[in-house]
């Protein structure tokens, strides 16, 4: 039983070493254009936000206008950034889980090229006014099959992986990188093929649009993030999980609760009400995967929350796991009808979905970084100092812009739903939050940069050979 | 976990479930419907000229959807009947024959569903696309001057030249004239209209 709660890797040095060196170049390349995009992202993503203090701001040339900037930034963060460090993370795991060696290691790193020649003809095609303004899929046409064959390989080498994995128990972890991989494609081909090649006219849309857009956040994002939860937290301490029941428990009911949020985003539009109410009651029932995640996790870190004062893995991505339940239970309260009332259409939900993808995922995937990379390149990260920035800008950014979003959308709500009020007092109101909140994005942009900095030198070869990592004060945990 | 061919089959049955049930029911029950046809003959929603067909393009490029919704929430539910968004909720049918229905999710700009019974007059959207601030003050709306070009002004000015009288303003013996794509765009919003009644959506 014992056995079901660690994760199980190769006792051999020298094949761990040997995974490692065959899952290297791929690994590394998806991460590293996953930063370069997350630089990218972050600055247009900030340029939007300042468009909506100064509406005055470059507005002169129509591939800097607001309506273009925004989803060329969600798609570069999307797909260019999360994307692609989720399969960067999800194939290194997967590799040392499974025990197998990666094969024909050039095509993999091929798909990552052609995945990345997708992303910037999408995006080229959204500033350059191909977008046909459908949320979380506004590459042209032309651009998402690039994307699709490149999955399809990347997919298709996750699940091999899988398949040719040695005996023995499998955990908890490939389960939902398991689950992942099968879920994005047939979620990125439905949406493709109802919303763009052969599109399907009228409201149905909308439901297939956000269909697809929660569960992109919700069975693939979501799960690569807990996959990596549920091993660097074991693994950094050295410690069994709590209980692998409330593991299958939350899993299973994620699986199922999670795939059916997508209309609460839709409530009091142009649907059938059961769609809408089996949205909501599925978003209330999500309490129950993410309950057992978060019992599961905290147990297994009970006593032992000293390491997030020494471990750059442990800081990350416990940060990002409880930023899960945060955000998780406010996704729960915030689908029912009441208060979603004031919240939809508002800033609010912007604030949310960056909790989730930020907060929680991709804080988890620095953590995950933290750890795959010196065991890729051989050698530890240089500098804690710059860890320690990485992780206090970021940190303080994303409060920062969540705080500002979730108070100003609220007072935004209030005025969109006093029908006294004009729809100038919902600006004015929300005017001074949203300045704070491009601040925000400053912040976030300097940390990507300083974590940048940190892994070109980890790439050119400038880390440190020590047989120790990197930590940001003595450990608690003896070396093993 | 280790019965394989179960965590398979399990993970794809029960994402299925939403599948069937969030795509390809709307799309069997939603994904077909027409325009319902009136007394006199009349369709509704009327059909889009293909000008405004055009429009709807130039709306999505730009990416008008970020800050403009168009639903009208029922009023049992919102406050968006008495706010003026429309003189009923919209339905299933309102959307009908739009690829893709631009229900939208943010209201950092007025709802559209209704904005060309609250502003008829095009120039009025001409020269609020050229300086929103102007048109409105107060407003965050971004300019779309690249939808408009300037040009002299040759004997008298052009019939459709734009009132553009803030900061942006022509220099003597120019003037500013929508491109067609600002046309398109304009013929498109004066094409929003969803006030009649329909047979599931009476007025009140």
């Amino acid at each position: 039983m014992s056995d079901l709660l660690r994760p199980l890797e190769s006792d051999s040095a020298v094949e761990r070493a040997e995974i490692d060196r065959s899952l290297r170049a791929p690994v590394l390349f998806f991460m590293a254009t996953g930063i370069v995009w997350l630089l990218l992202g972050s600055v247009l993503g900030t340029l939007a936000a300042f468009k909506m203090s100064f509406p005055h701001l470059l507005d002169s040339e129509d591939w800097l206008t607001f309506g273009r900037v925004r989803p060329a930034h969600l798609n570069m963060v999307i797909y260019g950034w999360a994307s692609a460090v989720g399969i960067g993370v999800g194939i290194w795991l997967m590799g040392r889980l499974c025990r197998v060696v990666l094969r024909h290691r050039g095509l993999l790193l091929a798909a990552g090229v052609v995945w990345n020649l997708g992303v910037a003809a999408g995006t080229i095609g959204i500033l350059a006014g191909e977008s046909r303004s459908i949320e979380w899929l506004e590459f042209p046409g032309w651009a998402t099959p690039i994307l699709f064959v490149a999955y399809a390989l990347i997919g298709t080498w996750g699940v091999i992986m899988f398949r040719y994995r040695q005996p023995g128990h499998v955990y908890v972890s490939q389960w939902y990188l398991l689950a992942a991989f099968l879920w994005f494609p047939w979620l990125y081909a439905t949406a493709n093929i109802l919303l763009i090649w052969q599109p399907i006219q009228g409201s149905a849309t909308g439901a297939v649009n956000w269909w697809f857009a929660h569960n992109v956040l919700g069975l693939w994002f979501t799960p690569i993030g807990i996959a990596s939860a549920y091993y660097m937290i074991p693994k950094v301490l050295g410690r069994p999980i709590h209980s692998y029941y409330l593991s299958i428990l939350g899993f299973w009911s994620l699986a199922l609760f999670y795939s059916w949020n997508g209309m609460h985003h839709l409530i009091g539009g142009p649907f059938p009400a059961w769609m809408v109410s089996a949205s909501v009651v599925a978003s209330v029932m999500m309490f129950i995967p993410v309950i057992a995640v978060a019992i599961n996790h905290h147990l297994t870190m009970r006593g032992h929350f000293d390491a997030l004062k020494w471990s750059p893995t442990l800081r990350f991505t416990v940060l990002g796991a409880m930023t899960y339940t945060l955000v998780s239970f406010q996704g729960s309260l915030m689908a029912n009808p009441a208060p979603n009332n004031l919240t939809h259409f508002t800033d609010y939900t912007v604030g949310h979905a960056h909790l989730g993808l930020y907060g929680f995922f991709t804080m988890t995937m620095f953590g995950a970084m933290y750890y795959i990379v010196p065991r890729l390149v051989g050698r530890e990260w240089p500098s804690a100092t710059m860890i320690r920035w990485h992780f206090w800008l970021a940190a303080t950014g994303i409060a920062l812009m969540v705080a500002t979003l979730t108070l100003g959308g609220f007072l935004q709500g209030l005025e969109l739903n006093d029908p006294q009020s004009s729809f100038l007092a919902s600006l004015q109101v929300a005017a001074p939050f949203r300045l704070i909140r491009a601040a925000s994005g400053i912040l976030l942009s300097a940390a990507h940069l300083v974590f940048a900095v940190l892994f070109l030198w980890m790439l050119l070869g400038r880390g440190e050979r020590r047989a120790t990592p990197t930590l940001l004060a003595e450990s608690s945990v003896p070396a093993v | 976990m280790n019965k394989l061919p179960l965590l398979f089959v399990g993970i794809l049955c029960v994402f299925a479930t939403s599948w069937i049930g969030l795509v390809a029911y709307p799309y069997v029950k939603l994904g077909h419907l027409e325009p319902a046809v009136t007394k006199d003959g009349q369709l509704v929603p009327a059909p889009l000229t293909a000008s405004a067909v055009a429009g709807e393009r130039v709306y999505a490029a730009n990416g008008c959807i970020y800050c403009h919704s168009q639903q009208v929430r029922p009023a049992w539910l919102s406050t968006d009947i008495e706010k003026g968004w429309g003189p009923r909720q919209t339905v299933a049918r309102d959307y009908a024959g739009q690829r893709p229905g631009f229900l939208g999710t943010m209201r950092t700009g007025p709802d559209l569903t209704n904005v060309a019974v609250r502003r008829p007059d095009p120039a009025w959207h001409f020269q609020h696309l050229c300086e929103p601030d102007v048109a409105t003050p107060g407003s965050i709306m971004p300019a779309f001057r690249f939808l408009f070009k300037v040009q002299p002004v040759h004997g008298a000015p052009s019939a459709d030249a734009v009132a553009v009288s803030g900061p942006h303003a022509p220099p003597a013996g120019m003037e500013v004239v929508p491109t067609q794509e600002a046309r398109d765009l304009v013929a498109y919003l004066l094409s929003l209209k969803h006030t009649d009644p329909l047979p599931e959506a009476a007025q009140p």
